[in-house]
């Protein structure tokens, strides 16, 4: 049972990217479309931010009179040391994003403000439940939006390329819809014929397991680069590296085209940091990991929408321990040269104590299913009435935004 | 006596770890007499204390960090001094190399600008992500300009502690006879989790938490586990309870700082009423209030012993609060226990707790029946964690119900150690393969602990790795046995007919044993 000094590294190296909180999973199957012809090949991927993102501290509105009271010593200013880098004469982005800011003023990147799911409570997983999988409440549901807008495509062919890094699925992307994932582990691999005799015995007695196997067994066949490979560096290092590998897979003719992403580390309750420190350095990965899916796309970045997005927001005002508690209003970030961009979205509620929700968070003012929506409908064609019943069951209110993607 | 096999598979691997190998008998046994080797373990007074030689308290593992923190803090100003002295000597010499100059002053003056309040942002060796160079350099600049790591760099005092009571843990697992009660050791440690990565503090404490805060309650009083939850150092720093001050107690108004709400909302969300059990934003807060000055004594012992839990009144929200409808007017610590006391009593939590037993021992969806008994028992029984498991042994649908849960990575681990007997020296092997599979060692990624559902565990790639693991463990082990003795060992005539004649059919000894680790038999539960 000891374990090989290569085990030990690998295990090691893997549970680096692990402690980052990085995770993806992507469609088995290629969408077909009739207007494939047109040469237009459009990519899709959503990274979720798991814990919260303080959307204030991220883009802050610091033209707001209330936001450098109410964030405190953390708060983004518009000038001197680590200053914002202003998106206009309002909002400026935090000062670890400049590839976020270089897109943006390329029109490749928006930002949504003042926007939330339609949970309106505190609780992480309730949060995140609501988020992935789409539906008006919580509840312990075994799908996800994103799969469900799968269900609705056209299938064509399978992709032989297959990527997911960490042992779970994400939930935005579970459900009947298959799905692939890729492992950077270099453990021994079973032989292919005890694999194939597992794979028999679990047909027999325990389909789940086979129908779960037959998956896991496709993930190591593609061929994996250097760069793929896990190296030391901690969290931020690892959002690079799965942005990284994910692109570099999505890339590729038979590549998936619809992937999901999930980083975790964002509950910033004490000590987040305001130009620099925790957050800071977070979003510094997040930058890295839009940058990487720019670069690792190449061509195919010209019809991709990345989509970022939170279970909620932050307090407004920071607490006692120069962090910020649970909240409701946030941002949701759009990048890729699909997008629309160079502009903010939003329907600024302002930071007045009556303005705040509850008196203590942003108020959301614009649906976030409304976004997601939207994107789906113009990058592939998805019908609202499918985006209002099945994708996001009764969000019929919360009509497609409109004029998104290029 | 009457010889009842499903019922020992469920003895065995529903509430237990599984049957072990060599000449244990453990599946004869629980044949024989499925719930009474089940219950056997909880008739052991003090069974679920975990007591080795060289595992420390807390308040002395607390020391030993601060003493290790303080010697960092030492060297690194004494190389500060040393360095800034160096560069004063030559005024010029600095522009004459500036390719590796460049690269030193920047590290430095991260550290210099990261490190400014050492007593509210201590070093953390354990997480990488926050430490003071990574916050300040690209990572990009990290991997490029980083020197070599040293080849075998021995291990910190952190990293042997959380070995050592890994080891400890692992052992008592290995070896009990049913693993029932190491099993709710493990419900309970996850059901109230910290996480190692949270910091240095964390993973010291890690091992010292589960032995101090949930051991001696596993078989006694819920209300009792709360409260040394809750008052325990680690769980006082893994949710930030340390740092939240009353705004207006004496150290609130003199720092200007004030409340975090972290522990307080996890109390009623995850601990105790669960989402939606019936409490508010305002209960929350009011709570935060409450258990401000609930803290544990620094390095310097100015509260009291250094690494333990104390009672900071200073930093206490003077005055009444009005918790889940009812006022607490008691002054200091007695007010946060008194609130600590009721939500314990509360019908939600009953419900709770209940549910997510039920789930964790019989299925994702258990049975409504089970359920209300279980809350019955712990309503009735004012908490009493014996009574809780000894009802769920002896619920008909806890034993009706069929194997459909997967074994969570840690209980397939550990049963693999024990059919194979490998009572592991080294806890190396396991934390590995813990680490791969996505559920590492009392490191979960969140504060509700790692997942308990079937869906969770039989993901693809886990499935996979699984299999690599199994396939690699056999490679090395299975000259030794006969792959069809350990299947009667494990299943004996419980054995779907395919499994055993896949294990029969395999072309070698290891092919056979690493199917049989991956059999139905094997992974559900």
């Amino acid at each position: 049972m000891d374990c090989s000094e290569s085990l030990r590294m690998q295990a090691t190296s893997r549970r680096a990217l692990l402690l980052g909180g990085a995770s993806f999973a992507a469609w088995a199957y290629l969408p077909k479309f009739a207007r494939a012809a047109d040469g237009r090949d459009p990519r899709f991927v959503t990274i979720i931010l798991r814990g919260a993102l303080d959307g204030l501290a991220t883009v802050a509105p610091v033209g707001d009179p209330d936001y450098a009271g109410l964030h405190g010593a953390i708060a983004l200013r518009a000038d001197g040391p680590n200053a914002a880098l202003m998106l206009d004469q309002f909002f400026g982005l935090h000062p670890a994003m400049p590839e976020f800011a270089r897109m943006y003023r390329a029109k490749q990147a928006a930002v949504v403000h003042a926007v939330a799911t339609s949970y309106r409570d505190r609780s992480h997983f309730d949060g995140q439940d609501v988020l992935e999988s789409g539906f008006p409440g919580p509840g312990r549901v075994q799908s996800g939006w994103l799969n469900r807008a799968l269900e609705a495509l056209p299938k064509g062919e399978r992709v032989t390329s297959a990527l997911a890094v960490g042992p779970t699925t994400p939930l935005v992307l579970r459900g009947a819809a298959p799905t692939v994932g890729w492992a950077p582990s270099a453990l021994p691999q079973a032989a292919d014929d005890t694999a194939m005799r597992l794979l028999d015995l679990y047909q027999h007695r325990d389909p789940t397991l086979a129908s779960a196997l037959t998956q896991g067994l496709q993930l190591d066949k593609q061929a994996q680069g250097d760069e793929m490979k896990p190296k030391p560096g901690g969290g931020v290092a690892a959002m690079r590296l799965v942005a990284r590998g994910a692109a570099k897979l999505m890339a590729a003719d038979d590549g998936p085209r619809i992937g999901a992403l999930a980083f975790e580390g964002w509950d910033t309750h004490a000590n987040e940091g305001g130009a620099v420190g925790r957050l800071a350095q977070l979003l510094g990965g997040l930058d890295g990991a839009l940058a990487e899916f720019q670069s690792g796309l190449g061509a195919r970045w010209r019809d991709t929408v990345i989509v970022v997005a939170t279970e909620f927001g932050r307090t407004a005002r920071i607490n006692g321990t120069e962090g910020t508690d649970h909240g409701t209003g946030t941002i949701a970030l759009l990048a890729g040269g699909a997008v629309n961009g160079g502009r903010m979205i939003t329907d600024w509620p302002g930071l007045k104590p009556a303005n705040l929700y509850q008196a203590r968070d942003l108020a959301p003012t614009t649906d976030l299913r409304a976004v997601i929506k939207g994107v789906l409908h113009d990058q592939f064609g998805l019908g609202e009435r499918v985006l209002a019943e099945t994708v996001f069951p009764d969000s019929a209110p919360a009509r497609p935004m409109k004029g998104l993607i290029t | 006596m009457a010889r009842d096999s499903q019922a020992a598979l469920i003895a065995l691997n529903r509430f237990g770890f599984g049957a072990r190998g060599g000449a244990s008998g453990d599946f004869i046994n629980a044949a024989s007499d499925p719930r009474g080797f089940v219950l056997a373990e909880l008739a052991r007074p003090n069974g679920a204390l975990l007591e080795v030689p060289g595992l420390l308290s807390t308040p002395e593992l607390g020391r030993q960090v601060f003493d290790y923190q303080f010697e960092i803090q030492q060297a690194r100003n004494a190389a500060k001094a040393a360095q800034q002295g160096a560069s004063e000597t030559p005024p010029q010499g600095s522009d004459a190399k500036p390719q590796p100059r460049r690269n030193l002053s920047l590290s430095t003056a991260a550290k210099e600008i990261a490190g400014k309040d050492p007593a509210i942002q201590p070093p953390d060796s354990a997480n990488a992500a926050m430490t003071p160079s990574a916050t300040m350099q690209p990572p990009t600049m990290q991997t490029m300009a980083g020197p070599p790591k040293p080849p075998a760099q021995p291990l910190n005092i952190i990293q042997k502690t959380f070995r050592a009571e890994a080891l400890a843990r692992l052992q008592r697992g290995v070896v009990a006879d049913c693993g029932f009660v190491e099993r709710l050791v493990v419900f309970w440690s996850n059901h109230f989790c910290i996480s190692a990565n949270k910091g240095a503090l964390a993973r010291m404490w890690a091992g010292s938490f589960e032995r101090e805060a949930i051991r001696p309650h596993v078989l006694g009083r819920f209300s009792d586990m709360l409260k040394a939850v809750e008052q325990h150092p680690a769980m006082l720093f893994f949710l930030d309870n340390q740092q939240s001050l009353g705004p207006e107690s004496r150290a609130g108004i003199n720092r200007n700082r004030g409340l975090n709400e972290n522990l307080a909302r996890e109390i009623m969300e995850l601990h105790t009423l669960g989402v939606g059990g019936g409490y508010t934003q305002d209960d929350v807060t009011a709570l935060a209030r409450v258990i401000t000055g609930w803290t544990f004594a620094g390095r310097r012992g100015q509260l009291g012993t250094p690494g333990s839990f104390v009672f900071n009144a200073n930093a206490h929200q003077p005055g009444p609060q009005q918790v889940l409808g009812k006022t607490y007017a008691q002054a200091g610590v007695a007010q946060g226990e008194a609130v600590l006391s009721d939500i314990a009593r509360h019908p939600s939590t009953a419900k709770f707790i209940a549910t997510k037993f039920a789930r964790h021992f019989v299925a994702d969806d258990p049975p409504p029946a089970l359920v209300a008994k279980l809350q019955d028992s712990f309503t009735k029984t004012d908490g009493d964690l014996r009574a809780l498991a000894t009802t769920l042994v002896g619920s008909s649908e806890a034993w009706q119900a069929t194997l459909t849960k997967m074994r969570s990575p840690y209980e397939f681990l550990l049963a693999s150690g024990r059919l194979l007997a490998r009572n592991p020296e080294d806890p190396g092997r396991y934390l590995n393969g813990l680490n791969l599979l996505g559920q590492p060692l009392w490191s979960p990624a969140g504060p509700n602990g790692f997942p308990d559902t079937t869906a969770a565990w039989a993901a693809p790639e886990g499935l996979k790795l699984r299999l690599d693991i199994s396939a690699q463990l056999a490679s090395q082990l299975a000259d030794r046995f006969d792959p069809r003795e350990l299947l009667e060992l494990v299943a004996a005539d419980a054995a779907a007919p395919e499994t055993r004649r896949t294990i029969e059919r395999a072309e070698s000894r290891q092919q056979a044993l690493a199917l049989l680790l991956m059999s139905p038999e094997f992974q559900r539960r």
